[in-house]
Protein backbone atom coordinates (compact mmCIF):
# COMPACT_ATOMS: atom_id res chain seq x y z
CA UNK A 1 0.00 0.00 0.00
CA UNK A 2 1.04 3.88 -0.91
CA UNK A 3 1.49 5.63 1.88
CA UNK A 4 0.50 9.63 1.70
CA UNK A 5 2.58 12.63 2.13
CA UNK A 6 0.48 13.25 5.45
CA UNK A 7 0.67 9.48 6.70
CA UNK A 8 4.43 9.14 6.13
CA UNK A 9 4.83 12.59 8.24
CA UNK A 10 3.06 11.01 10.88
CA UNK A 11 5.25 8.32 11.22
CA UNK A 12 8.18 10.33 11.21
CA UNK A 13 6.56 13.26 13.18
CA UNK A 14 6.91 11.97 16.85
CA UNK A 15 10.70 10.89 16.56
CA UNK A 16 11.75 12.29 19.43
CA UNK A 17 14.85 14.31 19.73
CA UNK A 18 18.36 12.37 20.62
CA UNK A 19 19.54 15.37 22.84
CA UNK A 20 16.39 16.50 24.66
CA UNK A 21 14.29 13.33 24.75
CA UNK A 22 11.03 14.89 25.68
CA UNK A 23 10.29 16.88 22.91
CA UNK A 24 9.65 15.50 19.24
CA UNK A 25 11.56 16.99 16.00
CA UNK A 26 8.23 18.17 15.25
CA UNK A 27 7.62 20.73 18.04
CA UNK A 28 11.60 21.51 18.15
CA UNK A 29 10.73 22.82 14.03
CA UNK A 30 13.46 20.59 12.68
CA UNK A 31 11.53 18.25 10.28
CA UNK A 32 9.88 20.91 7.62
CA UNK A 33 8.47 19.13 4.98
CA UNK A 34 7.63 15.34 3.70
CA UNK A 35 7.13 15.33 -0.32
CA UNK A 36 6.41 12.39 -2.77
CA UNK A 37 8.20 12.39 -6.08
CA UNK A 38 6.67 9.38 -8.11
CA UNK A 39 7.75 6.62 -5.67
CA UNK A 40 10.79 8.70 -4.20
CA UNK A 41 10.03 10.26 -0.81
CA UNK A 42 12.21 13.22 0.24
CA UNK A 43 11.72 14.17 3.88
CA UNK A 44 13.28 17.89 4.68
CA UNK A 45 15.06 18.49 8.08
CA UNK A 46 17.22 21.74 8.87
CA UNK A 47 19.26 21.90 11.80
CA UNK A 48 19.29 23.90 15.03
CA UNK A 49 23.00 24.57 14.78
CA UNK A 50 25.22 23.81 11.36
CA UNK A 51 27.35 21.48 13.63
CA UNK A 52 24.36 19.75 15.54
CA UNK A 53 25.77 16.37 15.65
CA UNK A 54 21.80 15.07 16.42
CA UNK A 55 21.08 15.78 12.61
CA UNK A 56 22.87 12.14 11.89
CA UNK A 57 20.90 10.24 14.72
CA UNK A 58 17.48 11.99 13.46
CA UNK A 59 18.31 11.12 9.71
CA UNK A 60 18.98 7.37 10.43
CA UNK A 61 15.69 7.16 12.29
CA UNK A 62 14.00 8.51 9.87
CA UNK A 63 15.53 6.44 7.18
CA UNK A 64 14.90 3.08 10.10
CA UNK A 65 11.12 3.38 10.97
CA UNK A 66 10.63 4.68 7.04
CA UNK A 67 12.77 1.18 6.26
CA UNK A 68 10.13 -1.03 8.80
CA UNK A 69 7.00 1.10 6.60
CA UNK A 70 8.65 -0.64 3.24
CA UNK A 71 9.89 2.72 2.25
CA UNK A 72 13.06 2.33 0.82
CA UNK A 73 13.48 4.80 -2.25
CA UNK A 74 14.22 7.47 0.45
CA UNK A 75 16.38 11.06 0.62
CA UNK A 76 16.60 13.08 3.54
CA UNK A 77 17.46 16.28 2.55
CA UNK A 78 19.16 18.97 5.02
CA UNK A 79 17.67 22.52 4.05
CA UNK A 80 18.88 25.82 5.79
CA UNK A 81 16.11 28.38 3.87
CA UNK A 82 14.28 29.46 6.21
CA UNK A 83 16.42 29.88 8.79
CA UNK A 84 15.81 27.42 12.11
CA UNK A 85 15.05 29.91 15.11
CA UNK A 86 13.79 29.15 18.22
CA UNK A 87 10.43 30.66 17.02
CA UNK A 88 10.06 27.15 15.59
CA UNK A 89 9.53 25.69 18.97
CA UNK A 90 6.23 25.48 19.53
CA UNK A 91 4.57 26.77 22.94
CA UNK A 92 3.55 22.98 24.27
CA UNK A 93 7.68 22.25 23.43
CA UNK A 94 8.41 25.08 25.68
CA UNK A 95 6.48 23.83 28.55
CA UNK A 96 7.84 20.92 28.25
CA UNK A 97 11.34 21.82 28.24
CA UNK A 98 10.34 23.86 31.65
CA UNK A 99 9.19 20.65 32.94
CA UNK A 100 12.15 18.55 31.78
CA UNK A 101 14.24 21.35 33.81
CA UNK A 102 15.74 23.10 30.69
CA UNK A 103 14.93 26.78 30.76
CA UNK A 104 13.16 27.47 27.26
CA UNK A 105 14.56 30.67 25.39
CA UNK A 106 12.24 33.70 26.43
CA UNK A 107 12.34 36.16 23.55
CA UNK A 108 12.10 34.06 20.41
CA UNK A 109 13.13 36.21 17.46
CA UNK A 110 15.60 36.67 14.63
CA UNK A 111 16.99 40.21 15.86
CA UNK A 112 20.53 39.36 16.99
CA UNK A 113 20.57 41.96 19.24
CA UNK A 114 18.47 41.00 21.84
CA UNK A 115 19.66 37.15 21.22
CA UNK A 116 22.08 38.42 24.62
CA UNK A 117 21.40 39.12 28.02
CA UNK A 118 18.20 38.72 29.42
CA UNK A 119 16.88 37.32 32.67
CA UNK A 120 16.47 33.90 32.79
CA UNK A 121 13.52 32.16 34.86
CA UNK A 122 15.18 29.00 37.03
CA UNK A 123 13.25 26.28 35.55
CA UNK A 124 12.93 24.70 38.84
CA UNK A 125 11.11 27.35 41.05
CA UNK A 126 10.98 30.36 38.83
CA UNK A 127 13.06 32.66 40.03
CA UNK A 128 14.69 35.51 38.21
CA UNK A 129 17.82 35.51 40.42
CA UNK A 130 19.78 33.81 37.63
CA UNK A 131 23.55 33.96 36.74
CA UNK A 132 24.54 32.94 33.49
CA UNK A 133 28.08 30.31 34.50
CA UNK A 134 28.79 30.03 30.81
CA UNK A 135 27.60 30.94 27.48
CA UNK A 136 28.23 27.61 26.51
CA UNK A 137 26.30 24.11 27.92
CA UNK A 138 25.86 20.63 27.28
CA UNK A 139 25.18 20.98 23.61
CA UNK A 140 25.47 23.49 20.96
CA UNK A 141 22.21 25.46 21.73
CA UNK A 142 22.58 25.60 25.30
CA UNK A 143 24.04 27.82 27.78
CA UNK A 144 24.93 26.86 31.85
CA UNK A 145 23.19 29.10 33.96
CA UNK A 146 22.50 29.10 37.89
CA UNK A 147 20.00 29.94 40.02
CA UNK A 148 20.39 32.40 43.19
CA UNK A 149 16.96 30.81 44.76
CA UNK A 150 17.37 27.39 44.58
CA UNK A 151 21.05 27.88 44.14
CA UNK A 152 20.26 24.42 41.18
CA UNK A 153 22.68 24.96 38.07
CA UNK A 154 20.53 24.24 34.88
CA UNK A 155 20.67 24.32 30.95
CA UNK A 156 19.24 27.44 29.14
CA UNK A 157 18.13 26.62 25.50
CA UNK A 158 19.86 30.10 24.08
CA UNK A 159 17.61 31.99 21.98
CA UNK A 160 18.80 31.80 18.58
CA UNK B 1 27.19 31.48 -16.48
CA UNK B 2 29.39 28.60 -15.17
CA UNK B 3 32.50 30.74 -14.73
CA UNK B 4 30.64 32.82 -11.94
CA UNK B 5 29.63 29.00 -10.78
CA UNK B 6 32.85 28.37 -10.66
CA UNK B 7 34.36 31.24 -8.97
CA UNK B 8 31.64 30.92 -6.66
CA UNK B 9 32.97 27.41 -5.95
CA UNK B 10 36.23 28.82 -4.74
CA UNK B 11 34.72 31.58 -2.89
CA UNK B 12 32.67 29.17 -0.63
CA UNK B 13 35.68 26.98 -0.44
CA UNK B 14 37.89 29.89 1.36
CA UNK B 15 34.80 30.39 4.10
CA UNK B 16 34.78 26.43 4.29
CA UNK B 17 37.98 25.80 4.44
CA UNK B 18 38.50 28.94 7.44
CA UNK B 19 35.76 27.53 9.24
CA UNK B 20 37.20 23.59 9.17
CA UNK B 21 41.09 24.99 10.05
CA UNK B 22 39.71 27.09 12.98
CA UNK B 23 37.38 24.27 14.08
CA UNK B 24 40.55 21.33 13.90
CA UNK B 25 42.56 24.29 15.50
CA UNK B 26 40.07 24.91 18.58
CA UNK B 27 39.29 20.42 18.74
CA UNK B 28 43.20 20.41 19.97
CA UNK B 29 42.02 21.68 23.17
CA UNK B 30 39.45 19.05 23.78
CA UNK B 31 40.17 17.74 27.24
CA UNK B 32 43.05 20.26 27.72
CA UNK B 33 41.05 23.23 28.47
CA UNK B 34 42.35 25.44 31.72
CA UNK B 35 38.93 25.10 32.99
CA UNK B 36 36.10 22.29 32.21
CA UNK B 37 33.75 25.55 31.40
CA UNK B 38 36.31 26.98 28.71
CA UNK B 39 37.18 22.90 27.92
CA UNK B 40 33.07 23.14 26.72
CA UNK B 41 33.07 26.19 25.30
CA UNK B 42 36.03 25.94 23.04
CA UNK B 43 34.48 22.70 21.54
CA UNK B 44 31.01 24.12 21.23
CA UNK B 45 32.53 26.83 19.15
CA UNK B 46 34.61 23.90 17.74
CA UNK B 47 31.60 22.25 16.86
CA UNK B 48 30.09 25.09 15.35
CA UNK B 49 32.57 26.21 12.81
CA UNK B 50 33.13 22.39 11.33
CA UNK B 51 29.22 22.25 10.88
CA UNK B 52 29.92 25.71 8.97
CA UNK B 53 32.16 24.39 6.84
CA UNK B 54 30.63 20.98 6.22
CA UNK B 55 27.41 23.00 4.80
CA UNK B 56 30.09 25.45 2.36
CA UNK B 57 32.25 22.88 1.26
CA UNK B 58 29.11 20.82 0.33
CA UNK B 59 27.76 23.57 -1.21
CA UNK B 60 31.69 24.36 -3.41
CA UNK B 61 31.53 20.59 -4.05
CA UNK B 62 27.81 20.66 -5.57
CA UNK B 63 29.01 24.06 -7.63
CA UNK B 64 32.27 22.43 -8.63
CA UNK B 65 30.77 19.52 -10.40
CA UNK B 66 33.15 16.87 -10.04
CA UNK B 67 31.31 14.86 -7.20
CA UNK B 68 33.29 16.02 -4.33
CA UNK B 69 32.14 15.74 -1.03
CA UNK B 70 32.72 17.34 2.06
CA UNK B 71 34.88 14.37 3.47
CA UNK B 72 36.93 14.50 -0.02
CA UNK B 73 37.26 18.26 0.12
CA UNK B 74 38.12 18.04 3.81
CA UNK B 75 40.50 14.97 4.03
CA UNK B 76 41.43 14.61 0.44
CA UNK B 77 42.95 18.08 -0.58
CA UNK B 78 46.87 18.94 0.18
CA UNK B 79 48.19 21.84 1.89
CA UNK B 80 48.05 23.69 -1.10
CA UNK B 81 45.02 23.59 -2.25
CA UNK B 82 43.55 24.85 0.83
CA UNK B 83 41.97 28.49 0.83
CA UNK B 84 41.70 29.44 4.33
CA UNK B 85 43.13 32.54 5.90
CA UNK B 86 46.23 32.32 7.44
CA UNK B 87 44.89 33.52 10.81
CA UNK B 88 42.96 30.57 11.65
CA UNK B 89 45.83 27.66 10.72
CA UNK B 90 48.29 29.65 13.55
CA UNK B 91 48.83 27.19 17.01
CA UNK B 92 47.15 27.81 19.69
CA UNK B 93 50.29 28.54 21.72
CA UNK B 94 49.10 30.12 25.54
CA UNK B 95 45.08 30.88 26.19
CA UNK B 96 45.93 33.94 25.29
CA UNK B 97 46.89 33.34 21.87
CA UNK B 98 44.15 31.11 21.37
CA UNK B 99 41.33 33.84 22.14
CA UNK B 100 43.16 36.24 20.65
CA UNK B 101 42.59 34.19 17.12
CA UNK B 102 39.35 33.55 18.15
CA UNK B 103 38.57 36.82 18.68
CA UNK B 104 40.50 38.65 15.52
CA UNK B 105 38.19 35.72 13.49
CA UNK B 106 34.62 35.63 15.48
CA UNK B 107 35.05 39.42 14.58
CA UNK B 108 36.07 39.04 11.01
CA UNK B 109 33.02 36.33 10.87
CA UNK B 110 30.38 39.07 12.31
CA UNK B 111 30.75 41.23 9.80
CA UNK B 112 31.86 38.86 7.29
CA UNK B 113 28.43 37.05 7.81
CA UNK B 114 26.27 39.77 8.20
CA UNK B 115 27.31 41.12 4.95
CA UNK B 116 26.77 37.89 3.15
CA UNK B 117 23.45 38.01 4.39
CA UNK B 118 22.48 39.64 1.22
CA UNK B 119 24.54 37.57 -0.89
CA UNK B 120 21.98 37.47 -4.34
CA UNK B 121 23.17 33.57 -3.85
CA UNK B 122 20.25 32.64 -1.85
CA UNK B 123 22.53 29.26 -0.66
CA UNK B 124 25.23 31.77 0.51
CA UNK B 125 22.72 33.69 2.12
CA UNK B 126 21.03 31.38 4.23
CA UNK B 127 24.62 29.42 5.27
CA UNK B 128 25.69 33.45 6.08
CA UNK B 129 21.79 33.77 8.40
CA UNK B 130 22.51 30.10 10.10
CA UNK B 131 26.29 31.22 10.92
CA UNK B 132 26.27 34.67 12.00
CA UNK B 133 23.33 33.72 14.65
CA UNK B 134 26.67 30.99 15.91
CA UNK B 135 29.54 33.25 15.39
CA UNK B 136 27.35 36.23 17.52
CA UNK B 137 27.86 34.16 20.44
CA UNK B 138 31.70 33.37 19.88
CA UNK B 139 32.22 37.12 19.11
CA UNK B 140 31.20 38.21 22.91
CA UNK B 141 32.84 34.95 24.37
CA UNK B 142 36.19 35.82 23.19
CA UNK B 143 35.82 39.96 23.36
CA UNK B 144 35.08 38.95 27.13
CA UNK B 145 38.28 37.05 27.48
CA UNK B 146 39.97 39.90 25.80
CA UNK B 147 39.07 42.15 28.07
CA UNK B 148 40.14 40.11 31.18
CA UNK B 149 43.63 39.36 29.76
CA UNK B 150 44.42 42.84 29.05
CA UNK B 151 42.58 44.42 31.68
CA UNK B 152 43.48 42.18 34.37
CA UNK B 153 46.96 40.65 36.08
CA UNK B 154 50.29 42.23 34.64
CA UNK B 155 51.35 38.98 33.65
CA UNK B 156 47.73 38.60 32.19
CA UNK B 157 48.44 41.82 30.42
CA UNK B 158 51.94 40.45 29.17
CA UNK B 159 50.93 37.38 27.77
CA UNK B 160 48.32 39.39 25.66
CA UNK B 161 50.42 41.93 24.33
CA UNK B 162 52.70 38.91 23.23
CA UNK B 163 49.92 37.32 21.39
CA UNK B 164 49.20 40.04 19.91
CA UNK B 165 52.81 40.81 18.74
CA UNK B 166 52.64 37.14 17.01
CA UNK B 167 49.19 37.21 15.42
CA UNK B 168 48.47 40.84 14.04
CA UNK B 169 50.36 40.18 11.59
CA UNK B 170 48.20 37.54 10.14
CA UNK B 171 44.86 39.77 10.40
CA UNK B 172 45.64 41.74 6.70
CA UNK B 173 44.96 37.82 5.12
CA UNK B 174 41.39 37.52 6.68
CA UNK B 175 40.24 40.59 4.15
CA UNK B 176 42.33 39.66 1.55
CA UNK B 177 40.93 39.88 -2.04
CA UNK B 178 41.65 38.95 -5.87
CA UNK B 179 39.89 38.97 -9.03
CA UNK B 180 37.38 36.28 -7.70
CA UNK B 181 35.79 38.88 -5.44
CA UNK B 182 35.92 41.11 -7.91
CA UNK B 183 33.65 39.63 -10.47
CA UNK B 184 31.30 37.92 -7.71
CA UNK B 185 31.32 41.64 -5.93
CA UNK B 186 29.73 42.64 -9.50
CA UNK B 187 27.58 40.14 -8.94
CA UNK B 188 26.39 40.39 -6.01
CA UNK B 189 27.41 37.64 -4.49
CA UNK B 190 30.40 37.72 -3.09
CA UNK B 191 30.84 40.99 0.02
CA UNK B 192 32.81 43.96 0.08
CA UNK B 193 36.02 43.42 1.93
CA UNK B 194 36.73 46.77 2.73
CA UNK B 195 33.13 46.97 4.78
CA UNK B 196 33.60 44.08 6.81
CA UNK B 197 37.50 45.45 7.19
CA UNK B 198 36.09 48.89 8.61
CA UNK B 199 33.89 46.88 10.83
CA UNK B 200 35.98 45.11 11.93
CA UNK B 201 38.44 47.76 13.23
CA UNK B 202 35.87 49.86 15.08
CA UNK B 203 35.19 46.66 17.39
CA UNK B 204 38.89 45.78 17.66
CA UNK B 205 39.68 49.22 19.00
CA UNK B 206 36.38 49.36 21.58
CA UNK B 207 37.18 45.79 22.43
CA UNK B 208 40.81 46.87 22.75
CA UNK B 209 40.08 50.21 24.52
CA UNK B 210 38.26 48.36 27.02
CA UNK B 211 41.03 46.20 27.62
CA UNK B 212 43.33 48.96 28.14
CA UNK B 213 45.43 47.70 24.84
CA UNK B 214 46.36 49.42 21.54
CA UNK B 215 45.45 48.71 18.33
CA UNK B 216 49.33 48.15 16.17
CA UNK B 217 49.93 50.64 13.89
CA UNK B 218 51.51 50.01 10.07
CA UNK B 219 52.04 46.34 10.84
CA UNK B 220 53.17 44.22 7.77
CA UNK B 221 50.90 41.84 6.76
CA UNK B 222 51.67 38.28 5.44
CA UNK B 223 49.15 37.13 3.26
CA UNK B 224 48.35 34.27 0.90
CA UNK B 225 45.81 32.21 2.28
CA UNK B 226 43.75 32.93 -1.11
CA UNK B 227 46.31 31.51 -3.03
CA UNK B 228 47.06 28.85 -1.40
CA UNK B 229 50.26 29.80 0.38
CA UNK B 230 50.25 28.63 3.51
CA UNK B 231 52.38 29.17 6.83
CA UNK B 232 54.01 25.53 7.77
CA UNK B 233 51.50 25.21 10.68
CA UNK B 234 48.88 24.04 8.26
CA UNK B 235 50.61 21.41 6.91
CA UNK B 236 51.17 19.59 10.61
CA UNK B 237 47.55 19.97 11.46
CA UNK B 238 46.30 18.60 7.99
CA UNK B 239 48.78 15.41 8.34
CA UNK B 240 46.79 15.06 11.53
CA UNK B 241 43.78 15.79 10.75
CA UNK B 242 43.42 14.05 7.11
CA UNK B 243 45.90 10.61 8.41
CA UNK B 244 42.94 8.10 8.76
CA UNK B 245 40.73 8.74 5.57
CA UNK B 246 44.48 9.00 3.77
CA UNK B 247 45.96 5.94 5.27
CA UNK B 248 42.17 3.50 5.21
CA UNK B 249 40.65 4.55 2.09
CA UNK B 250 37.21 4.24 1.80
CA UNK B 251 36.74 3.48 5.54
CA UNK B 252 33.74 4.19 7.40
CA UNK B 253 33.46 4.30 10.83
Amino acid sequence: MKLSEKEIYQLICSIPDPEIPVITIEELGILREVRLEGTKVIVSITPTYSGCPAMKAIEQEIFSILKEKGITDLEVKTVFSPVWTTDWLTDYAKEKLTAYGIAPPLHSTNDKNVLLNRSIHCPRCGSTNTEMISHFGSTACKALYRCGGCLEVFDYFKCH
Amino acid sequence: MSALKNLTAEYALRIGDTSLVLGQRLGEWCGHGPILEEDIALTNISLDLIGQARAFLTYAGELEGRGRTEDDLAFQRDERDFRNNLMVEQPNGDYAHTMLRQFFVSAFHYYFFSELCKSKDTTLAALAEKSLKEVTYHLRHSSEWIIRFGDGTPESNLRMLEAIDTLYRFTGDMFASNDIDNELLKAGIAVDMTVVYANWMKKVESVFAQATLTVPKDCFMITGGIKGIHSEHLGHLLSEMQVLPRSFPGVEW
